[in-house]
């Protein structure tokens, strides 16, 4: 008994003193997931063999920003797809807080608006804490460096939620041009402002 | 056309009334059509730098400021949270700041939401483009997500910032941290 103490005490102590790490940090390796895909497979980073990068968007069907982007979601994967940086959309958010974000709802909702990326349901939310994703759409631009995949850009799709035509900045479409022409990523990092993920029982 | 001439210069009233009353009545009518007016043009429209002056610029009171909007579900869930302390406190002063105008330019949905919740708290409606230049402004640590609560004590120069939805207690636990 005694022992097990010990034992607890040493894990505690660990644990305690681990850094917290909020998700990823640009330049970080991102780590491969297996996720469910509204067409009910099991989708992995690994199954692209020949992609140069990823564009992972966290996003969801209810969130009004989620809806103000989802042409242009649908716009970066068209574009980009083809050279070989697919959109990767993961819905994390929790459904007994968000109805409209069951299973079920993402099926109907990826059928209706055509998608032609996988739409993941990230049902433990684990994926959306370790990349650290905090809102709806959430973008995590990650470029192919061997056998790792590196974070290249965090956050937003441009500078205007309001207005597609209005956009100045187009942050991620940047981004994957830079990485596609060996440029480095001028901006790496932006905020917006959006719908938090819902969290289970927070 | 001639018929109602002659019908309101018969039953004009006004001529009946005594001239104090009537400036009384026109001083009271006039009053309650400033309070109208208040009423359906409150949630003035601010820019960041103002409503840092705003929460700078006092020190006698802890400042609350809640950045919420009128779509975010989990902000209208904890809105009634900070309406009951907006009652009970006077040492407290909240602002909800809307973000509503991100999305849409209209600022009239913030307020008929305002008036038909019948919301007492100040609301403030941010009137700012272009989040990514001014996220970081209000804390560092701010994604931008909704709801996201700040607490500031201007006395003690203590601040607390969450961006979370804030249940029964947080709040009070929030500005007992700031004292």
């Amino acid at each position: 008994m005694k022992r097990m103490f010990f034992y607890i005490a040493i894990v505690f102590a660990f644990v305690a003193s681990a850094p917290i790490k909020n998700g990823y940090e640009v330049g970080d390796t991102a780590s491969d997931f297996a996720l469910k895909n509204v067409d009910g497979k099991t989708v992995s980073l690994s199954d692209w063999k020949d992609a140069k990068g990823f564009i992972v968007i966290f996003d969801c069907n209810t969130c009004p920003y989620s809806k103000a982007y989802n042409e242009r979601i649908i716009g970066l994967n068209k574009k980009y797809a083809s050279l070989g940086f697919p959109v990767v959309a993961i819905n994390a958010n929790d459904a007994s807080e968000s109805s409209g974000d069951s299973f079920k709802e993402m099926v109907s909702y990826a059928k209706r608006k055509g998608y032609t990326f996988p739409y993941l349901i990230d049902e433990t939310q684990a994926v959306a804490k370790a990349f650290g994703a905090t809102n709806t759409p959430h973008v995590f631009v990650l470029n192919r460096a061997g056998n790792d995949l590196k974070v290249a850009y965090i956050g937003t799709i441009d500078d205007n939620a309001r207005n597609a035509s209005a956009v100045s900045k187009k942050y991620v479409e940047d981004a994957v041009d830079s990485l596609l022409t060996g440029k480095t990523v001028a901006n790496t990092k932006t905020k917006a402002i959006g719908c938090g993920i819902k969290w289970k029982n927070s | 056309m001639k018929s109602f001439l002659t019908l309101q210069t018969n039953t004009n009233p006004e001529s009946q009334i005594p001239l104090g009353l009537k400036m009384r009545i026109t001083l009271i009518f006039g009053l309650l059509f400033l309070c109208q007016l208040s009423w359906s043009q409150g949630s003035e429209l601010v820019k960041l730098d103002k409503l840092q002056q705003l929460i700078q610029g006092e020190k006698q009171q802890i400042q609350v400021v809640n950045f919420w909007a009128t779509w975010c579900a989990p902000c209208l869930k904890e809105l009634p949270l900070f309406e009951k302390l907006n009652g009970e406190r006077k040492d407290v002063h909240i602002r909800l700041v809307s973000m509503d105008m991100d999305l849409d330019p209209d600022p009239e949905k913030v307020r008929k939401f305002v008036v038909r919740k019948k919301i007492q708290s100040e609301v403030l409606i941010l009137n700012e483009r272009n989040p990514n230049q001014w996220i970081d402004k209000v804390d560092k640590n701010w994604s931008g997500a909704l709801p996201a609560t700040l607490v500031i004590n201007n006395k003690t120069g203590k601040r607390k910032f969450v961006e979370k939805e804030l249940h029964e207690g947080d709040l009070e636990k929030l500005i007992a941290e700031v004292q």
